[in-house]
C-alpha cells in the first residue's frame, strides 16, 4: 500500500492535492495533470495513490465529491475543498513553510 | 465527527457496495479515457495511447483494490471474504473439519464447564443491591471454643449475635441466618426441606424485594413468636405451590407447628449461601418454637448462627473490623454462657471478633472445591492444548498438501500476509465453531457436575449461567487456540517459494527436515502432556481406590440407619429410655435383621461429640485435659458394626442408671491416656463444662475405628451405654445389620414403628451410601481426572498415527529400496517402530520431569499415596506406551506390505 509517488517527499501528497483544489473544483485527471504541471513535470502522481488519497481525504472530510459534465460532455466525478479541507491547507502550508526553511539552513550551515 | 463521517462513510461502502463499485469503474474509465485522448493529442495513434496509458495505470483492479484497502470497511470485507472461502473449504473436506470440531468443542466444553463453576462459587457477587458493601461479621480464628456446633457456619452463639448487634458501628444494618432442614411433613414420614434461620434484619439489609406479599421485618422477630410469619424462596413457590399467588395466608407445618406464609423471595434470590438454595426462611425467634427442647437459641452455648453486615458509608471492612476487634471483650463477657467451667470460659474471653468482605457470599463449598476445580480447570487446559497440537498438526499436513496451491497464488500476486490471513481466517472459523459447540457441551456438562456432587441430603444449587466472565473466558479460549494451532502451519504453509513449487512435479518440494521436524516436536510434547494427566488420573484413581480400601475399623456394607423421631409423643426421661429400647426389640426381632443396635453417633457421619476426659477417680489434672470423642451406644453395637473387641466385654442390660458406670474404649486410648497400662479396671470421669461425671470403669477395648472422617487420624474414643445416659433424646438412631437387600426391610421397618407410635418420624439412609456420599470430592477428581486421561492419551495416538503414516508415506521410496535388496517384513515394521520409540522415549522422559514437578499441588488431595508414587508413573508409561505403539502398529504394517515394484515406480 504505497501512498508515496516516487520523487514525493513522504507525506505530501495530500497537501497537494488539497492545493490543486484551492481555487477551483477538479476531477480526478485534471489533479494529476494540475500537480504535473506546476511541478513542471518533476511531480508524476500516479492513480494507484491518487484515488486511495482521495477517498482517505474524502473520509478526513477534507473533500467532498460530485459528478458533474466536463468540458467535452462527459461524466465525472468532481472533487471540491470543504471548510474543513481550506483550513488543513493552510495549516499543512503553514507548517511546511516552516519545516522546509529549517531544513534549508541547515544545509546552508553544513556547506 | 471525523470519526463519525469516516463510520458513515463506511457502512454506506458496506451496504451499497454495488453504487460504489460502480463509482469507483466510472470514474477510473473516466482517468484512463482523458490519459488515452492527451496521448493522442500528443501524437500517438489510439492503440499506442490506450497501450501506455494502461501501463502508466497499472492495472484497474489493482487500482481499484489499493482505492478499496484505504478503507478500514474493506478489512471486514476481505475477512468475511476469508470466511466464507474457508466454510467452503471445510465443507469439501468435512472429516477434517469434524475432526477438528469435535476435539475443540471437547476441549473447551470442558474449559468452560469447570470455568463456569468456578466463576459461580468463587467470582461472582452476589445477587443483591450492592453487594461490595458486605462483610462477614466473626470469630478471627477460633480454637478451643466449646459447645454445640450444628451449623455449617458455627460463627456465633445467639447472646453474641445480640450484644454484636447492639454495639456494632461500622454497618448501617446487620442480620444473622443460618442453614438449617425443617420438617414439613404434618406427620408420618418426614418430608424434608432446605431452610434458613434469619433475624428480623436479613431482607433489608440484603435489599431483597418480594415477588409477593412482604419480606420479613425486625418488627416480625420478636420473643416469643408463636406465629411467626415464614418466607419461601420463589423457586419453591414456583414447584410446590404451582407459582399460585393465594399461597399467602396459607400454613406451612414445619415439626409440627403451622406457620402462615407471609411471602415470597425476589425471583433471582437464592440466600447467601453460594452452591445451596433455601425453600423456607424462619425468623430467628420461631426457633424455640420448633426446636422445643433442643433450642439453640434458648442455650448460651449454641453456636449456630453466621452474621452479616451492610457497610455505612464511609467505611471501609478494615475499619469495622477493628471497631469490632476494640469491642470483643465486652461482648463475650457479656454472652459468656454460665455452663463453661473456667478453661471453658477462659478461651471464650479470648476470642476477637473480625469482619472479612463478603459480596461473593458465604460458601463451605468454595474451601471444598475450589483448590480441585483450579486443578481440573488445569488439567482441562491441558487437553485443550493437547487437542490444539493435533490440529496444528493435521493443518501442517494439509499446509504441505496445499503447497502448490500457495506457490500459485503467491505467483498470481498475492501477498504472503494476505495468505496468513486467509489461512488464519480459516483456524479462526474451526475456533469458532469448536467454541461454540463447546460452550453448549459445558452447559449441560456443568449441570452434571454439580449434580454429581449433590446429594439427596445435601442437594446443591450453583447458579450456572453465561455472564460476561464466562463468555470471556470462552472467547479467549476460542482466540488462545486459534493462534496456537493455526500460527505455525500458516506460516510454513506460505514460506514457499514459489517458483520451486511451481517447478516441482509429482511431490512436493517443501519435505525438507525442518518441516517435519516441528511435527515431531508436536508430538513429543502431545506424548508428555498426556503423560502428565494419566499420572494425574492415576494418582487420584489409587487415592479414591485406597480411601474405598481402607478398613475404618467397622463394615460398610449391609447396614442400615433408621432415626426414629418420636418427639410428639412428649415422654418424660424414663420414658424415652424404656421407648427406645423397646423400638430396638422390636426391630430385632424383624425377619432377616441379623443384628440392631442404638447409637448417638453414627460413624462416618459427620457428627460428633467430644468432652475433656479426667483419667482416675478424683483429682484435676495440670493444664489442659485430654479431649476424647464419645458415643452412647446400646448393647449390641460393636456386634452390628463387626468391631472386634480386643478385651473385656459389651455392655448389656445389667449396665443401666443406678449401677455402676462403664465405659468401653478404643485402642488409642489406652495407647496414649492408659499409658499402655493394662486398662480394664481402669477409672476415669468425664468433665462437660461445669460438671464432672461420676467415675467410669472400663470394661472392653475395641479396635480402632474411623469416627467422623475416613481421612481422619484415629483418636481416642470411649463408648458409655445409652441406658446410662442423664439425657436420652427423643430419638433413636438404630443400625441395623441385615444380609437380605436393605429396600427390602423399609416397610416391615415403617409398619413396625407405626405400630409403636403413630406419630413417629423416620429417616432412612444406607450406612455404604452415606459414607460413599463423603468421598465425593475423591470420586469427582478421579472420574474428571480419568476422564481427560484417557482423552489426552487417545488424542496422543492420533497425532502419533498422523506423523508416523506421514513419515511412512515419505520414506516410501527408501523401503521400497529396502524391500527390493531383501528386507522382509517384520525388518521394515521394526523400522517404522523405532521411530516410534524414540518420540515415545523422549515424551515420557519430558513427561515424567513435567508430571514430577506438576503432581506436588496435588498432593493434599491425595490419601495414603505420594504425588510421586513409583508404580502409578510406571502405570502411565506402560498404557500410553501400549496405546503408542498400537498406533502407530497400523501404518508400519502398511508399510510392510508395500509392493517394492509399486513404491519404486512411484517416482
Amino acid at each position: 500500500m504505497s501512498d508515496k509517488p516516487s520523487g514525493l517527499v513522504q507525506g505530501t501528497l495530500d497537501m497537494l492535492i488539497l492545493k490543486t483544489l484551492e481555487l477551483e473544483a477538479r476531477h480526478g485527471y485534471g489533479i494529476a495533470m494540475r500537480i504535473e504541471q506546476i511541478s513542471k513535470g518533476v511531480f508524476h502522481v500516479n492513480p494507484g495513490s491518487l484515488f486511495p488519497a482521495f477517498r482517505r481525504l474524502e473520509r478526513a472530510g477534507w473533500l467532498k465529491s460530485e459528478w458533474r459534465d466536463t468540458e467535452n460532455n462527459r461524466r465525472a466525478k468532481y472533487y471540491l475543498l470543504t471548510a474543513e479541507g481550506r483550513k488543513q491547507l493552510k495549516g499543512e502550508t503553514r507548517e511546511w513553510a516552516r519545516q522546509a526553511a529549517a531544513i534549508a539552513r541547515i544545509l546552508e550551515a553544513e556547506s | 465527527m471525523s470519526l463519525l463521517r469516516n463510520l458513515a462513510g463506511g457502512v454506506r461502502g458496506l451496504f451499497r457496495k454495488k453504487q460504489v463499485e460502480h463509482e469507483m469503474d466510472e470514474e477510473l474509465r473516466g482517468y484512463l479515457d482523458a490519459t488515452v485522448n492527451d496521448k493522442i493529442r500528443a501524437g500517438m495513434t489510439r492503440s499506442e495511447a490506450l497501450r501506455a496509458a494502461r501501463i502508466e495505470m497499472g492495472g484497474t483492479e489493482s487500482v481499484k483494490e489499493q482505492i478499496r484497502a484505504a478503507t478500514w470497511e474493506s478489512l471486514i470485507e476481505t475477512l468475511w471474504q476469508d470466511l466464507k472461502f474457508g466454510l467452503r473449504l471445510l465443507r469439501f473436506n468435512t472429516s477434517f473439519a469434524a475432526a477438528a470440531i469435535l476435539s475443540l468443542a471437547l476441549g473447551i466444553g470442558a474449559n468452560t464447564a469447570i470455568f463456569q463453576l468456578l466463576d459461580a462459587v468463587r467470582l461472582r457477587t452476589l445477587p443483591v443491591k450492592n453487594p461490595q458493601e458486605l462483610a462477614r461479621i466473626a470469630i478471627d480464628h477460633r480454637k478451643n471454643a466449646s459447645g454445640h456446633f450444628t451449623s455449617r457456619y458455627s460463627d456465633l452463639t445467639y447472646a453474641t449475635w445480640e450484644q454484636i448487634r447492639a454495639q456494632q458501628q461500622g454497618f448501617s444494618k446487620v442480620f444473622a441466618w443460618g442453614p438449617t432442614h425443617f420438617n414439613i411433613a404434618p406427620a408420618g414420614e418426614v418430608h424434608i426441606v432446605q431452610g434458613l434461620w434469619v433475624s428480623g434484619e436479613f431482607f433489608q439489609t440484603l435489599g431483597v424485594e418480594p415477588a409477593l406479599g412482604s419480606l420479613l421485618l425486625p418488627s416480625d422477630d420478636q420473643q416469643e413468636c408463636a406465629s411467626a410469619g415464614v418466607i419461601l424462596s420463589y423457586s419453591y413457590w414456583q414447584h410446590e405451590y404451582g407459582g399460585q399467588r393465594d399461597v399467602l395466608g396459607l400454613k406451612l407445618t414445619i415439626s409440627r407447628h403451622p406457620f402462615p406464609i407471609i411471602g415470597v423471595a425476589a425471583r433471582n434470590f437464592y440466600g447467601v449461601e453460594v452452591g445451596r438454595s433455601f425453600d423456607v426462611a424462619v425468623p430467628l425467634c420461631a426457633e424455640p418454637v420448633i426446636n422445643s427442647d433442643d433450642s439453640q437459641l434458648k442455650s448460651r452455648i449454641g453456636w449456630w448462627l453466621a452474621a452479616i453486615g451492610r457497610l455505612k458509608p464511609g467505611w471501609s471492612v478494615d475499619r469495622a473490623a477493628a471497631q469490632l476487634r476494640a469491642i470483643s471483650p465486652g461482648i463475650f463477657q457479656a454472652a459468656l454462657p454460665t455452663e463453661f467451667n473456667a478453661s471453658n470460659a477462659k478461651n471464650f474471653l479470648q476470642h476477637k471478633l473480625a469482619a472479612s468482605p463478603a459480596a461473593s457470599g458465604i460458601s463451605d463449598l468454595r474451601q471444598q472445591f475450589e483448590d480441585p476445580l483450579w486443578l481440573l480447570l488445569a488439567l482441562a487446559g491441558l487437553v485443550l492444548l493437547i487437542a490444539s497440537a493435533n490440529l496444528a498438526n493435521l493443518l501442517l499436513a494439509r499446509a504441505s498438501a496445499r503447497e502448490k496451491e500457495m506457490g500459485m497464488r503467491m505467483a498470481m500476486g498475492a501477498s504472503r500476509a494476505r495468505l496468513m490471513r486467509q489461512l488464519l481466517a480459516e483456524s479462526l472459523l474451526l475456533a469458532a465453531i469448536g467454541a461454540a459447540c463447546g460452550a453448549l457441551l459445558a452447559r449441560n456438562v456443568s449441570q452434571v457436575l454439580v449434580a454429581s456432587l449433590s446429594t439427596p441430603h445435601d442437594p446443591l444449587f450453583v447458579d450456572i449461567g453465561m455472564d460476561w466472565r464466562v463468555l470471556g473466558f470462552t472467547t479467549a479460549l476460542a482466540v488462545l487456540t486459534c493462534i496456537l494451532f493455526g500460527v505455525a502451519p500458516a506460516l510454513r504453509a506460505t514460506s514457499v517459494a514459489p517458483g520451486a513449487v511451481l517447478k516441482e512435479s509429482g511431490r512436493g518440494a517443501t519435505q525438507g527436515h525442518s518441516r517435519f521436524g516441528l511435527r515431531r516436536i508436536l508430538v513429543v510434547s502431545q506424548i508428555a502432556l498426556s503423560l502428565t494427566l494419566l499420572v494425574g488420573a492415576l494418582l487420584f484413581a489409587r487415592s479414591l481406590n485406597n480411601l474405598a480400601k481402607l478398613d475404618p475399623g467397622f463394615r460398610r456394607d449391609g447396614i442400615l440407619v433408621a432415626d426414629i423421631d418420636f418427639t410428639a409423643r412428649h415422654l418424660d426421661k424414663e420414658g424415652r429410655m424404656a421407648f427406645s429400647e423397646e423400638l430396638l426389640r422390636r426391630l430385632r426381632a424383624i425377619p432377616g435383621v441379623d443384628a440392631a443396635a442404638n447409637a448417638a453417633i453414627v460413624p462416618l457421619s459427620g457428627d460428633g461429640i467430644g468432652h475433656d476426659v479426667l483419667m482416675g477417680d478424683t483429682g484435676e489434672p495440670e493444664g489442659e485435659a485430654p479431649v476424647a470423642a464419645f458415643n452412647y451406644v446400646s448393647p449390641g453395637f460393636f456386634e452390628t458394626l463387626q468391631t472386634p473387641f480386643l478385651v473385656g466385654r459389651d455392655f448389656d442390660d445389667h449396665d443401666r442408671t443406678g449401677a455402676p458406670n462403664v465405659a468401653i474404649v478404643n485402642e488409642t486410648f489406652v495407647k496414649k491416656l492408659a499409658a499402655g497400662k493394662s486398662p480394664l479396671a481402669m477409672t476415669f470421669r468425664v468433665r462437660r463444662m461445669k460438671r464432672t461425671s461420676a467415675p467410669y470403669q472400663i470394661i472392653g477395648v475395641v479396635k480402632d475405628t474411623k469416627y467422623t472422617d475416613l481421612r481422619e487420624e484415629i483418636g481416642p474414643i470411649v463408648y458409655t451405654a445409652k441406658a446410662q445416659s442423664d439425657s436420652p433424646g427423643t430419638d433413636a438412631q438404630i443400625l441395623l445389620r441385615s444380609r437380605v437387600p436393605l429396600a427390602s426391610l423399609l416397610s416391615a421397618i415403617k409398619t413396625m414403628a407405626s405400630q409403636a407410635d403413630p406419630d413417629a418420624d423416620i429417616i432412612f439412609s444406607n450406612f455404604h451410601q452415606m459414607i460413599d456420599d463423603g468421598l465425593l470430592r475423591d470420586r469427582l477428581m478421579a472420574r474428571l481426572s480419568g476422564f481427560f486421561g484417557v482423552l489426552a492419551a487417545l488424542l496422543a495416538a492420533i497425532g502419533l498415527y498422523g506423523v508416523i503414516s506421514y513419515m511412512v508415506e515419505r520414506r516410501r521410496n527408501e523401503i521400497g529400496i529396502r524391500m527390493a535388496l531383501g528386507a522382509d517384513q517384520q525388518s521394515i515394521i521394526r523400522l517404522v517402530l523405532r521411530e516410534t520409540g524414540l518420540l515415545l522415549l523422549t515424551g515420557i522422559v519430558t513427561g515424567v520431569a513435567l508430571a514430577l514437578a506438576t503432581a506436588k499441588t496435588a498432593a493434599s488431595m491425595l490419601f495414603d499415596l505420594k504425588s510421586t508414587d513409583l508404580l502409578t508413573y510406571f502405570l502411565a508409561a506402560l498404557s500410553l506406551s501400549a496405546v503408542a505403539i498400537l498406533a502407530s502398529f497400523l501404518p508400519a504394517r502398511r508399510a510392510a506390505r508395500f509392493d517394492p515394484m509399486v513404491a519404486l515406480r512411484n517416482e
